[in-house]
């Protein structure tokens, strides 16, 4: 871990500043992706500006029936909320499919949106890696790519975004709300906010230098039946091969995005039409154009297979 | 004392302590956070902290290094190299040398160590190294490497009983089948971790190793000095498994550390280096070819087996259990060994057995899927009582049969349904799968030394290793059974090269042979108790503190009423092993859910029961085989070391990329331990069950799959990706 | 004894990272684009807590961990080191009454919080409950991943107390209770590649019925 300095915000704008003027600076609040990473110098920030006390760490109704999430709710208060698990259960059900319970502890929504790739060419810096040094080269292509992206991955890179929370954000349609050093506020799309990598796999998202995530709003609630249905090999602590999630209706329409498969949460608008025909019907349309390799193209099977889990289960 | 005559009866036949269930007498310490393990020793002052530089490549040399930023950086104290290091040796039970360059012999060797003063600024200098490397072509394809690989052993022959070809080509059923288990990593929880302190040339090491003595040697012969010169100290460990059975690159380098610094210096190797920087168990490809009359009679059996290594490294020695476990007048086994350039392969809990059963116990199952019967009656009609090759050989002990039957009947073995693929529960498709469990008894020497002091405490010391086993535990239970005194009367301090010799941590000779070295020094400390009492010998009890002959009692502690009483001895073996086959036996029983949707396997209800000699201690003896079916399941379901072929190295080298089971894969498991007293083995007439617990486990949850899905997966690990295509249609 | 490559500085300009030229292989070979700055010295940062009821003032390199701070510097060697990256769950202490991986924070973060680690729940003469139960039930067996289990089972019942959900929740909305199920699922970020995990589950069942 290179040596860096910290400083310990209190105040939204002044910190987006510190962070948008100083090459090298980071946010930092639950740390729990970011210290793993600067461990092995995959990420090497020469300063650090801490935002825990920023208090974005409320979760409340907003005007219009949905609800606003500070960017500093961990995910433990936020599976927990009882609107949440009442109104949104399929970020609920995402957000506890994820990590282990200490993580959750720490681990906030506005960093687990901007978690990046477990890619083990990325994290391994003896390997070439476009995302850790652009330009370098993907080693990942050609290697082991059991766990890696099959649809919307580029020919720099074929990693997936890991995260399970924003997955459930993508069927919600919720928007990530930041501010910058000027102090001015957008809100952006979560269907925009991830980048597929293309040219620029270094980036993962469309965030500008400095500006800070302040919080995540949800439209009202959806109604219908949700879920999250996360395939991995093992039974807990451990990413996604494939994940669903999904919000039903009794009439059988809904929506579904997909994890474990691309740089962003996929979710393919025109598929999820199709839902009333099956699973087959949506997979095939949401994964047209795939692109997998030898080690994962069972991910395309069994991304239908636990979709049609899913249409089972809402019909049962 | 030798031991060459079957054991007749002795103090411990009592099994007042020995053979009842104790909690540990390491526990208070162990959960409250209080016992040491080696990077938390505080008796080095001022410690520096050591950082390990990995290579980049897997084969080739540098064409330079440069240090100078490294150097330069905040903290740093000394930077060693092998060229800094002068002339190393390399340990016996080294097959690389741990400090590598110019030449690279594979990913992550070491190359250097950074000492500075704190940890972040080691690691954060570690990373400022810079190497221009010329990369040479390896040999980092296992299939490749196999077709043009020699038998190994056995004069390059395959080792045959009769006439294997013509039997199986006569056999009116056989099959021929082959199965791949790919490479393992030890994950034991705590990482490598070392300190070193010189005092003049002499060396003391805190470290986590299981075998004090070959570490001790093997550090020695590494330095190039004396062995009395270093003390070598592990006195608890977290984990092992096999990877710290040798000396590793954190005691050398520690050690050189030191040196340099002229300090004391400690090294933890990060979780991340630890695939490619230690060793591994091996990858194997095998083929099974069994032919049978129709009544399942076994006519004739072939188990070959190819796995790679580093030069001047040892196969895997997967067809070893084949040679012993069912009858059979025709067999065959052999071998086969490539040279690979990937990290070191060695020993990893059942070296050899766990992944032989893992494919033997599948071939099994599958001849008696098309012999018709069933698995467990095909087993049992096949049971021998005798060596194969040698029938003149019997088994000291061998209730395989009942293993079996007890197993069969506790599981509810008759509720499953032969016919693959038919029951269903809700989203799960069901599956019974069983295999037997076999692992070799090893003897090894082992001493120990005891004291009894006035105030009647009984001290004693081996440098015998407790990885987890309880050995703590069951050496206790060893001395307060022989000396006739509580549990809390006994002191055992373990895992220090200043007590005698003991028989170390592996193999599952562990828990045998370390209370019989424990045994043979309790006699000779009876012996002097009852000369310093004046007590006739033959008719002496030993019990409640108290020794009794006729009507005399005289407390305990009065014999050392003059200073301390102490006695040493070991127990040596003679030749009841090559009379004898001693070997330890069980039976696995495993229920899965295999989700008909995705694919992926979930384990339901598991029960072992197992043969494997006196159990000592129960409590802890359940403890390592509900471990080692946890193991199992890893085996079964999850770890693989995926290979770089490009590379040549891990890539999935941490504990997030390399699954092993959580609380969630594991449902509750039961464990059945067979009456049995061996009096073959020693005069503990235990064995051991460590690595019984693993032997089978995979295979019997392969066979469990099948069971519930009706699809043949002869691949490890057994990964949804490896069947989905060919499960029943959703409906 | 083969010879030692002299260190030759400069020969390509400016010595950039660990470069390695490929022989025959198919992918691209690694190019590091950009040595580091040289290191400067870096001022260190105190932070006060609380570790088991004591207040504790360090003064620390900003890069040390809370996992290293209590075992390097405060010499509480009970908090375990496995993985050092949120991938096994040794390092588990309870912050603010919450249990975390010690080893994904930084010290200095920690400013005025309270901190339990295993030291702080029992000692030897006097067990807390979690630490007896784990005994009896024998579960554990090397010890390493013992502390970070039991401040993990200790934090897992209060969190089914409080109404917190897990994975494993039929359903949401509804209070959790003290299962087997529910444990084995709470329990997952604590590896224990020893095997306890049969033995944890009932010793935390004991201890849940105690509770009961």
């Amino acid at each position: 871990m290179r040596a860096f300095t910290y400083e310990r915000a209190t105040d939204p704008v002044a910190a987006a500043r510190a962070v948008a003027q100083r090459p090298g600076a980071r946010y930092i609040a639950g740390g729990t992706n970011l210290l793993d990473l600067m461990k092995l110098e995959v990420e090497t920030p020469t300063h650090l500006v801490d935002v825990q006390d920023l208090g974005f760490t409320r979760i409340e109704r907003t005007p219009q029936g949905g609800l606003r999430i500070g960017a500093l709710v961990t995910n433990t208060d936020l599976a927990a909320d009882d609107h949440v698990r009442r109104d949104y259960a399929v970020l609920s059900r995402a957000i506890l499919a994820g990590a282990s319970g200490q993580l959750r502890n720490k681990a906030t929504t506005g960093g687990n949106l901007l978690q990046r790739t477990r890619c083990p060419y990325f994290y391994d810096t003896n390997m070439a890696c476009n995302k850790r040094r652009p330009g370098s080269g993907c080693a990942a292509i050609g290697g082991y790519s059991r766990q890696l992206g099959v649809v919307g991955v580029s020919t720099s890179c074929i990693a997936t975004f890991p995260g399970d929370m924003a997955v459930a954000l993508r069927v919600l349609d919720a928007m990530v709300e930041t501010i910058d050093a000027h102090g001015q506020t957008r809100s952006i799309p979560i269907a925009g906010f991830h980048r597929l990598w293309e040219d620029k796999p270094q980036q993962d998202t469309v965030l500008a230098p400095g500006e800070l995530i302040t919080a995540v709003t949800l439209p009202p609630p959806l109604g219908g039946q949700h879920f999250y249905e996360k395939v991995r090999d093992r039974a807990s602590y451990a990413f996604a091969l494939v994940s669903v999630a999904a919000v039903i209706q009794p009439d059988g329409t809904g929506r579904v995005a997909f994890g474990g498969v691309a740089p962003k949460p996929w979710r393919v608008e025109a598929a999820e039409a199709l839902l009333p025909q099956g699973a087959d019907a949506v997979t095939r349309q949401a994964f047209e154009g795939a692109t997998p390799t030898k080690d994962n193209d069972f991910k395309l099977p069994l991304a239908t297979r636990a979709l049609a889990y899913v249409i089972a289960q809402a019909k049962a | 004392m030798k031991f060459n005559v079957p054991a007749t009866n002795n103090p411990i036949d009592r099994m007042s302590v020995v053979g009842r269930a104790q909690d540990r007498i390491d526990g208070p310490l162990k959960t409250t956070g209080l016992a040491p393990y080696a990077y938390e020793h505080r008796e080095a002052a001022n410690p520096a902290y050591g950082y390990v530089i990995g290579a980049a490549i897997a084969k080739g040399s540098f064409r330079w290094l440069n240090l100078d930023a490294v150097r330069a950086a905040p903290g740093v104290i000394s930077v060693v190299t092998a060229e800094d290091a002068g002339t190393l040796g390399k340990g016996q039970f080294n097959t690389v040398k741990l400090l590598g360059g110019p030449e690279v012999d594979h990913y992550h060797q070491a190359i250097a160590i950074v000492v500075a003063e704190t940890f972040e600024q080691a690691r954060a200098a570690a990373a400022m190294a810079r190497v221009d490397y010329d990369r040479a072509q390896g040999r980092f394809d296992l299939d490749r490497a196999l077709k043009a690989a020699p038998i190994v052993g056995n004069g390059g022959q395959p080792a045959t009983v009769g006439d294997f070809g013509a039997a199986f080509a006569a056999a009116p059923v056989k099959i021929d089948a082959e199965y791949t288990t790919p490479d393992q990593t030890h994950a034991m929880m705590e990482p490598f971790a070392s300190i070193a302190a010189w005092q003049g040339d002499e060396l003391t090491i805190w470290t986590s190793n299981q075998m004090i003595d070959w570490g001790r040697g093997d550090l020695a012969r590494t330095l190039g000095m004396p062995k009395e010169k270093i003390r070598f100290l592990s006195p608890y460990i977290g984990g092992g498994f096999g990877g710290k059975l040798f000396l590793r690159t954190d005691a050398v380098l520690a050690a050189l550390g030191a040196r340099a610094a002229a300090r004391p210096v400690k090294v933890a190797l990060p979780r991340p280096f630890i695939a490619n920087n230690s060793t591994h168990r091996p990858a194997t490809r095998q083929r099974i070819r069994i032919g049978a009359t129709p009544d399942g009679t076994i006519t004739a059996i072939a188990h070959e087996s190819g796995s790679g290594d580093q030069p001047g490294g040892g196969p895997e020695t997967a067809t070893g259990q084949t040679e012993l476990l069912y009858a059979g007048a025709n067999r065959l086994t052999a071998l086969r060994l490539a040279v690979l350039d990937l990290p070191e392969g060695n020993a990893m809990r059942a070296p050899g057995e766990a992944p032989g059963m893992m494919a033997l116990e599948v071939a099994m199952d599958e001849m008696a899927e098309k012999l018709g019967m069933d698995p467990v009656a095909f087993r049992i009609k096949n049971d021998t009582q005798v060596d194969p090759a040698r029938p003149e050989r019997r088994f000291s002990q061998r209730q395989l049969v009942r293993c079996f039957s007890e197993g069969a009947e506790q599981f509810g073995w008759s509720r499953r349904n032969a016919v693959p693929g038919k029951v269903r529960d809700g989203r799960w498709l069901v599956g019974m799968g069983v295999a037997a469990a076999f692992r070799n008894h090893i003897n090894r020497t082992s001493g120990a030394r005891v004291h009894l002091d006035p105030d009647g405490l009984v001290t004693v010391e081996t440098d015998m290793t407790d990885i987890g086993t309880g050995s703590y535990t069951i050496i206790a239970q060893t001395v307060a059974e022989m000396m006739g005194v509580p549990i809390a009367s006994v002191k055992v301090k373990l895992g220090s090269s200043a007590f005698p010799v003991a028989a170390g941590s592996g193999g599952q000779w562990g828990a045998a042979n370390a209370t019989a070295g424990v045994y043979a020094a309790c006699v000779k400390l009876r012996e002097a108790v009852l000369q310093s009492l004046g007590f006739d010998a033959s008719d002496a009890l030993f019990e409640d503190g108290h020794v009794r002959s006729g009507n005399r009692s005289t407390e305990l502690r009065k014999a050392a009423a003059a200073g301390r009483l102490t006695a040493e001895d070991r127990i040596e073996f003679g030749e009841l092993a090559e009379k004898w086959q001693i070997s330890t036996f069980g039976a696995h029983f495993v229920e899965v859910g295999v989700d008909a949707y995705t694919g992926a396997t979930r384990i339901r209800r598991m029960l072992a029961v197992c043969a494997a000699g006196r159990i000592i201690n129960p409590k802890s003896a359940r403890s390592q085989v509900i471990g080692a079916m946890t193991m199992g399941v890893g085996g079964a379901l999850m770890e693989e070391l995926a290979v770089d072929r490009r590379f040549g190295f891990f890539v999935n080298h941490d504990l997030a990329s390399y699954e092993v089971p959580v609380h969630a894969d594991i449902p509750h498991q039961d464990v059945v331990f067979l009456e049995e007293a061996d009096d073959k083995a020693n005069p503990m007439k235990a064995k051991g069950v460590g690595e019984l617990g693993l032997c089978g486990v995979a295979a019997a949850i392969a066979n469990a799959i099948y069971n519930a899905t009706g699809v043949r997966v002869r691949d490890y690990p057994i990964t949804l990706d490896k069947h989905l295509n060919q499960l029943p249609p959703l409906t | 004894m083969v010879d030692w490559p002299r260190l030759k500085l400069s020969r390509r300009g400016v010595l950039a990272g660990t470069t390695v030229t490929a022989v025959a292989v198919g992918a691209p070979a690694f190019t590091e684009a950009s040595a580091p700055p040289a290191a400067q010295p870096v001022p260190t940062a105190s932070v006060t807590f609380s570790v088991n009821g004591r207040e504790r003032r360090l003064a620390l390199d900003p890069r040390t961990t809370l996992l290293d701070a209590l075992r390097e510097h405060l010499h509480l060697t009970g908090t375990k080191k496995g993985c050092d990256h949120g991938q096994c769950g040794a390092c588990t202490v309870i912050v603010q009454g919450k249990r975390i991986n010690s080893c994904l924070s930084l010290a200095v973060m920690h400013e005025g919080h309270e901190i339990t680690t295993i030291e702080g729940l029992g000692t030897p003469d006097r067990l807390h409950p979690m630490q007896a139960a784990f005994i009896r039930h024998d579960g554990y067996q090397c010890g390493y991943c013992t502390p970070g289990q039991i401040c993990s089972a200790v934090a897992v019942l209060d969190e089914i107390a409080r109404g917190i959900p897990s994975h494993v929740q039929d359903d949401l909305t509804a209070s959790p209770r003290a299962t087997a199920q529910e444990m084995r699922e709470r329990m997952s970020g604590n590896i224990c590649r020893c095997g306890a995990y049969s033995n944890i589950a009932e010793a935390m069942a004991d201890v849940a019925g105690d509770n009961a």
